[in-house]
């Protein structure tokens, strides 16, 4: 066992970015590595072994999407057509709302259809298969129909210079709809965990990707067939004095906050939320009466954004135990931008900052 | 109306050497004289009577077709580098090979017509009466570019000129263009609108919904699919099951156009402004090829050959097209013709290096239209207590 944590740790050591995933060194559940054989991965390869085994398990499981034949824009689905071939992987036309309406119907014969969206920017156009036809044909067919099979993977967030409609964070909308869940991966392994278990849960998901990590965040990932559970969040990082809570890329500027919050005596304790809905507050609630304050952080838009639903939440769970107000430090109140992408951004500077107010509140 | 060598906006720049230019200018106003011309294929029409192949030009429309479309090719080609150089971030799609498209449009219509066009917007805006020190500034993200820098690449706008920009969502600009048609019937103003999109962005949904809108209103709005035959790596045959484009408007015309010819363009889009303010909405398929990449990190060459690329740029490049009939038709010699494009280069690295003065947008930028000024919207910092300004 320590020895894989050693590996973890070397493997660490490897990340170059200030974006490069040094939560992953936490792993705890290394063990499985032991007797299994293990990988060094980016995070896109880490999306494409998933999708290897989830077609290779399932005769019943389908891949399409824009240029999804041809490997996708970032690669996640290369090999795929060559090795299933092109009656389970395939292109579509450019149309996000039939691209998921097809997924939905597909589904519903008992399949397990893996969309791609090419960025979260274009998954408006289908906003309304998700939201009207995939969340409620369970319930609204008295659980006759679903479209569980369904798994919708597009890839979220910053990449530093994406500008207007190559960056955004859209997760908040979907959290606002019962029915769907709503899952992020923070690093490779768990993305490939992660995504095994999207595809393989009797919901539909829509399942973001941190494309700022797709080749910047590398790892140790076993190379067998395991799934990593949903609705759990991990505890990152031990701390005693605040809790922060984020998921996907955010995560490693979060970290890097904590290690700079530890130099000055602060203990942060890290939450990984993997799973947006339906969310695991006790993990959230235990810490947080541990530690008495709450720091939230993502890189969507401050106001409606997830954070304001855990802020929410955890003050009527814990209301008595906090010793500050809840902070969030997210995206601003504006469209996401090109030249002002650094202003934009909750960087580590900022997180630290609310740290310590939180702290010294 | 042709884009005029002198009243051409491109021009307002002045940074043509004067020898030229007047050598030109005298070349083309004294000796305007006006040509008929053949398209270089007949249009194919779908259910209306194509227009004829005969084109009316003049001298001095040949030459500004010329000029106007070296002075893009090489913009484009600039822009790369530029972004090579890492001077443009964000998304970038480059537009050469289709020159003639948007040249060929401009000519037939003026500038209360209105022009809506998704990402690949660099050339259809200096048609619209751009200059390229705007093209280059709001491609390096500086204050003196067209959106004030703060679009990019894929937003690019020009109110005056009727250019409604600039859409980065594949297939969303079509039914705004329409909302804008209406407006044009509405106030009974003689004017059209040009809505352009891709052959990739022919298949959502959006197209029919926007044509059925048109159609039903009879608005005079002219849906424009710029067939370049790919969507990113996506070749036209893999993604529609017709990609005659043209007829896909079923109850619609349509007309299938040689977009690399600008002739063939121009007649095409004066037939469909006439044909769309008496009878409503009509379709022009204007067959075409981008030469570069479907953007900067797309070399371009793995969905498609070497050697069809470089089969069309010997046999259908729009510029090619036009020098031919320069020279044929003893317009202009071989040497002014190659004296132009170098002050068309010269013209874009002048332009380059006063966008590079060009000071980056305030900060303060980063709050501004995202509402209306004054309205008392609050942007929140991390401090929760202190930032927490009103938006100017
Ligand atoms: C709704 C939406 N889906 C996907 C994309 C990504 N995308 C940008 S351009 C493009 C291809 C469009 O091809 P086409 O319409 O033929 O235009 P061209 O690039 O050839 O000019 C795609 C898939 C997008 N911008 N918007
Ligand atoms: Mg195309």
């Amino acid at each position: 066992m320590s020895s894989c944590v050693k590996r973890f740790g070397r493997s660490c050591a490897s990340l170059v970015s200030k974006r490069g995933l040094s939560t992953s060194c936490i792993q705890k559940d290394a063990a499985v590595v032991a007797e299994n054989g293990v990988k060094s991965l980016n995070l896109y390869s880490a999306i494409n072994q998933a999708l290897h085994i989830a077609l290779d398990t399932d005769p019943r499981a389908y891949v399409f999407g824009e240029d999804v034949g041809f490997g996708g824009v970032f690669r996640c689905t290369t090999g795929l057509a060559d090795r299933f071939g092109r009656s389970r992987v395939f292109n579509t036309p450019l149309c996000e709302q039939g691209i998921v309406g097809f997924g939905i119907g597909l589904a519903a014969m008992g399949n397990r259809a893996i969309a791609e969206i090419q960025f979260a920017d274009y998954i408006f156009p289908a906003f309304d298969q998700i939201v009207n036809e995939a969340a409620k044909f369970r319930y609204r067919s008295g659980n006759q129909f679903n479209c569980g099979g369904l798994t919708i993977r597009t890839p979220y967030g910053a990449v530093g210079h994406g500008g207007h409609y190559h960056s955004q964070s859209p997760e908040a909308f979907f959290c606002h709809v019962p029915g769907i869940k709503v899952v992020i991966p923070r690093s490779p392994k768990q993305a490939k965990g992660l995504l095994l278990s999207c595809i393989r849960d009797p919901n539909p998901i829509v399942f973001f990707e941190p494309k700022w990590l797709y080749r910047l965040a590398v790892e140790d990932v076993p190379e067998d067939d395991y799934m990593l559970p949903l609705s759990e969040a991990e505890v990152i990082r031990q701390g005693c004095d605040i809790t922060l809570v984020g998921w996907g890329a955010q995560l490693s500027i979060m970290e890097q906050a904590c290690l700079d919050a530890e130099k000055e005596g602060i203990s942060c304790e890290l939450i990984d939320l993997k799973t947006l809905i339906p969310w695991d507050k006790e993990t959230v609630e235990a810490s947080v009466k541990k530690t008495g304050r709450l720091l939230i952080s993502h890189e969507a838009p401050v106001t409606g954004g997830f954070g304001a639903e855990i802020s929410a939440s955890i003050i009527e769970r814990c209301f008595s135990r906090l010793e500050a107000p809840v902070a969030r430090v997210c995206g601003l109140d504006t469209p996401f931008p090109l030249v002002f992408e650094p202003f934009y951004m909750p960087t580590k500077n900022k997180i630290l900052d609310a740290i310590k107010s939180t702290v010294n509140y | 109306m042709a884009l005029s060598r002198i009243t051409s906006p491109f021009r307002s720049t002045n940074l043509l050497i004067p020898s030229i230019l007047s050598s030109l200018r005298h070349r083309s106003i004294s000796n305007d004289t006006t040509l008929t011309i053949e398209t270089s294929i007949p249009f194919t029409a779908h259910n209306c009577d194509a227009p004829s192949r005969s084109v009316e030009t003049t001298t001095s429309e040949l030459m500004s077709f010329f000029r106007d479309m070296v002075l893009m090719r090489r913009m484009e080609i600039a822009a790369d580098s530029l972004y090579k150089a890492k001077l443009i971030r964000g998304f970038c799609h480059l537009y050469d090979g289709q020159e003639a498209v948007a040249v060929g449009m401009e000519a037939a219509i003026n500038s209360k017509d209105c022009v809506i066009t998704a990402y690949r917007d660099h050339c259809t805006f200096l048609c619209r009466g751009g200059t390229l020190i705007e093209v280059f500034s709001e491609l390096m993200g500086r204050k003196d570019g067209c959106s004030k820098g703060k679009g990019g690449s894929m937003h690019f706008y020009r109110k005056e000129g009727g250019f409604y920009g600039g859409h980065g969502i594949v297939g969303a600009q079509i039914p705004l263009g329409v909302g804008l048609a209406f407006g044009q019937k509405y106030s009974k103003d003689p004017n059209v609108t040009f809505s352009l999109y891709g052959d990739g962005a022919a298949n959502q949904g959006q197209l029919f919904e926007a044509l059925n809108i048109a159609a039903l209103w009879d608005l005079p709005a002219i849906l424009v699919c710029e067939n370049n035959h790919y969507g990113m790596g996506t070749a036209e045959w893999r993604s529609a099951k017709s990609p005659a484009y043209y007829k896909r408007g079923d109850y619609a015309p349509g007309l299938k156009v040689d977009g690399m010819d600008v002739l063939a363009v121009k007649q095409a889009c004066k037939f469909a402004k006439e044909h769309a303010l008496k009878n409503g909405p009509l379709i022009l398929e204007m067959d075409t090829y981008r030469y570069h990449g479907h953007s900067m990190s797309d070399p371009g060459s793995t969905y498609r050959t070497r050697d069809e690329i470089s089969g069309v740029r010997q046999e259908r490049d729009p510029i090619e097209r036009v020098r031919k009939l320069v020279l044929a038709h003893d317009i202009a010699t071989e040497k002014e013709l190659k004296d132009i494009e170098k002050e068309a280069r010269k013209e874009v690295d002048e332009a380059i290096a006063k966008a590079k003065e060009s000071q980056m947008p305030d900060p303060s930028d980063l709050y501004t239209n995202v509402y209306v000024k004054g309205l008392g919207v609050e942007a929140f910092g991390p401090d929760r207590k202190e930032v927490k300004a009103t938006l100017p």
